[in-house]
């Protein structure tokens, strides 16, 4: 509107003389598309600054373990000890892969059934009941999650399954005891439970949206051909949204890589390696919400920021990997 | 022939014969299947065939007419008249439709397709459908596209597919084009390509009908050229029901021809006689353009 009314005030008399003549010249307009391209460019390159900033901060800061030890030299250390200044990143590596790998390994196969299921056998009033709960499940913040998990979920278990699993370990397969370990109300088992937990509503909302951005006609002619339901959904539907269903699934895996709280609350808070399935462990971002505070010597605070760099460049990769998958898999978007 | 399913039989050759277009009923005037023009007997025949859609809207109300067997019978009507409800209602795929209800009967060689016991998946193996968007598998190969529909009734045998795959191709006269890359993906073919893959699909589960909603509407003149003679080609052994809003396209390729209007029958003809002497006043007006 803006650029009309300029536009009349140029053009004076000649549009004056037509005032239906609303659409404004085409010099306006592509005044518009320039400014609205500039805004573009300008917001999307300062998200891509920030992202870049920070990892450029999260280096500077914790960039002195990484110059003494080498890359690799911190992320292969496996002692972490504050008190006598010995700084690996290694116990916490392991522990992040464990959590993040096996909470995704636990979640993406239910998860998927449980989208498909909703986006194409549901009625639709149980579909309706299924996308609430999901959304609210992605709702509940993770410290309710986690509070829930301290006083209910992780006693429970311990008392329910891993006891007694210990219990019968120690009577009848005692070569399993090194990896199940002594039962403690918070391990990892337990934290990678429950990590499955909160990555499930992710996987289970981006399965059924990629699922019902199947278009009509490749169901119906899938249809059309005599196929059953299922019959249908393989044909059609799941190569169709098979990009969006596994960029799903991976970014789940970046939400499970980042995701702190539950973790920190609930995994025990032990470097010490090996870990046990019943025993305490630590990963990487619950190593730093734990130890960010007692933190007071530089060197462990510079040793913290390096962690927080490497899971930086982690979760970063992992998000590549999404992107780059969606777009080698993905069929939709394209006419024709 | 195989059957839908163990349904009690209709004998088929009593085509009621309708007229008197004063009546309010549609003009269906057509010889009983006993005694047919060309020696056409229906394939398909709708009774009193009414759609609705979920909250009360009528997509087509009391269809009575025939289809006959090798002809090509076009619908034609102006927008929003029940053509491709009609349509869709002759191979069951209002079903997946929610809300939507169809009511009278369908006979395929005599026998209700929507009669206890029918299964739908039967019935669109023998009543295929060719969709107004070329709709190609896109992840799949030229070659797994058009064997889709055998695979899914469980054929496995190279041989038996390979040569299927070809005759379809070859009556889809897509067969020269594609012959050299029959691996790569059905989605690098140009849409007139793409629809003659999608014909070639639809014919290689050798359906005895073949149902085509506007085919060629988004298609160059060349490609349309392409699948209309592939039409005419085609009826030696299918069954066909088009839609259309090209008159010129009804009148050189379709033996028969139904107007829709408001989602009633108006009438039904041989082409010959529904272009050149329509019984009907609206018939008469929309053919020649003067509304629709
Ligand atoms: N899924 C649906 N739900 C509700 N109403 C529908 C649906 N599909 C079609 N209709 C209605 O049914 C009537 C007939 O539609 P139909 O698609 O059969 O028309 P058509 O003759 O094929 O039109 P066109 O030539 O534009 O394709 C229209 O009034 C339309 O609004
Ligand atoms: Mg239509």
């Amino acid at each position: 509107m803006k650029a009309n009314r300029a536009a009349s005030g140029q053009s004076g008399e000649a549009c004056a003389a037509s005032p239906r003549r609303i659409v404004p010249h085409a010099i306006y307009r592509r005044l518009g598309d320039r400014v609205f391209g500039a805004l573009v460019l300008v917001l999307g390159s300062s998200i891509a600054l920030l992202t870049v900033a920070m990892g450029l901060v999260l280096y500077r800061q914790g960039g002195a373990p990484i110059v003494r030890d080498g890359f690799f030299g911190f992320l292969f250390q496996t002692t972490w000890n504050p008190v006598t200044g010995e700084h690996g990143a290694w116990p916490f590596v392991v522990g992040t892969l464990i959590t993040s790998f096996g909470a995704l390994s636990i979640a993406f196969l239910p998860a998927i059934a449980v989208g498909i299921f909703s986006a194409e056998y549901a009625p639709r009033r149980v579909a309706a009941a299924i996308n609430y709960l999901v959304d609210l499940l992605a709702a509940v913040p993770s410290v309710v999650i986690g509070i829930w998990g301290i006083f209910v979920f992780a006693p429970w278990m311990r008392d329910t399954f891993y006891m007694p699993a210990f219990y019968w370990a120690r009577e009848s397969a005692a070569w399993l005891l090194p990896v199940l370990g002594t039962p403690t109300s918070y391990n990892i088992l337990t934290a990678t439970l429950l990590l499955a937990l909160m990555i499930t509503p992710y996987t289970v909302a981006l399965t059924r949206d990629a699922v019902r951005m199947v278009p009509r006609e490749q169901r119906e002619a899938a249809q059309a051909l005599g196929s059953t339901h299922w019959e249908m959904i393989r044909m059609s539907v799941l190569p169709y949204a098979r990009g969006g269903i596994v960029a799903g699934v991976v970014l789940s895996l970046a939400r499970a890589l980042g995701e702190t709280m539950v973790v920190a609350m609930l995994i025990g808070n032990s470097n010490r390696l090996p870990y046990t399935l019943f025993g305490p462990a630590a990963n990487m971002p619950s190593v730093i919400a734990n130890e960010f505070r007692e933190a007071v010597e530089p060197t462990h605070v510079t040793a913290l920021m390096a962690v927080g760099f490497y899971l930086f460049l982690i979760t970063f990769a992992v998000n590549l990997i999404a992107a780059y998958i969606q777009k080698r898999l993905n069929v939709g978007g394209r006419i024709l | 022939m195989m059957s839908l399913a163990a349904v009690q039989s209709v004998p088929t050759n009593n085509v009621a014969v309708r007229g008197g277009a004063s009546s309010g009923q549609p003009v269906v005037q057509e010889q009983t299947a006993g005694t047919p023009a060309h020696g056409a007997h229906p394939r398909l025949e709708t009774r009193a065939l009414s759609v609705r859609y979920g909250g009360g809207a009528v997509g087509v109300a009391d269809i009575t007419m025939p289809v006959h067997a090798n002809r090509v019978t076009a619908l034609i009507g102006p927008s929003g008249c029940g053509k491709t409800t009609y349509l869709r209602a002759l191979n069951r795929m209002h079903d997946l439709t929610p809300g939507a209800h169809v009511s009278g009967q369908v006979l395929l060689d005599g026998e209700d397709i929507y009669g206890p016991g029918v299964d739908p998946i039967v019935v669109r193996r023998r009543i295929g459908m060719v969709f107004q968007k070329p709709s190609p598998f896109p992840t799949m190969s030229i070659y797994d596209n058009v064997v889709a529909g055998l695979k899914l009734v469980g054929v496995r045998k190279r041989s038996v597919l390979d040569g299927v795959a070809e005759r379809s191709l070859r009556q889809a006269g897509l067969w020269d084009e594609v012959k050299d890359r029959l691996k790569t993906g059905g989605r690098d073919l140009s849409g007139g390509q793409q629809q003659r893959l999608s014909i070639a699909r639809a014919l290689a589960v050798e359906p005895d009908v073949l149902l085509m909603d506007e085919p060629t509407s988004s298609l160059d003149p060349k490609s349309t050229g392409h699948i209309e003679e592939l039409m005419v080609e085609l009826k030696k052994e299918v069954t066909l029901v088009i839609v259309t809003h090209n008159m010129q396209q009804a009148a050189r390729l379709s033996d028969y021809t139904a107007f829709f209007y408001l989602g009633a029958l108006i009438e039904l003809g041989p082409t010959s006689r529904i272009f050149e002497a329509p019984a009907e006043e609206r018939t008469a007006e929309y053919i020649s353009g003067r509304f629709g």
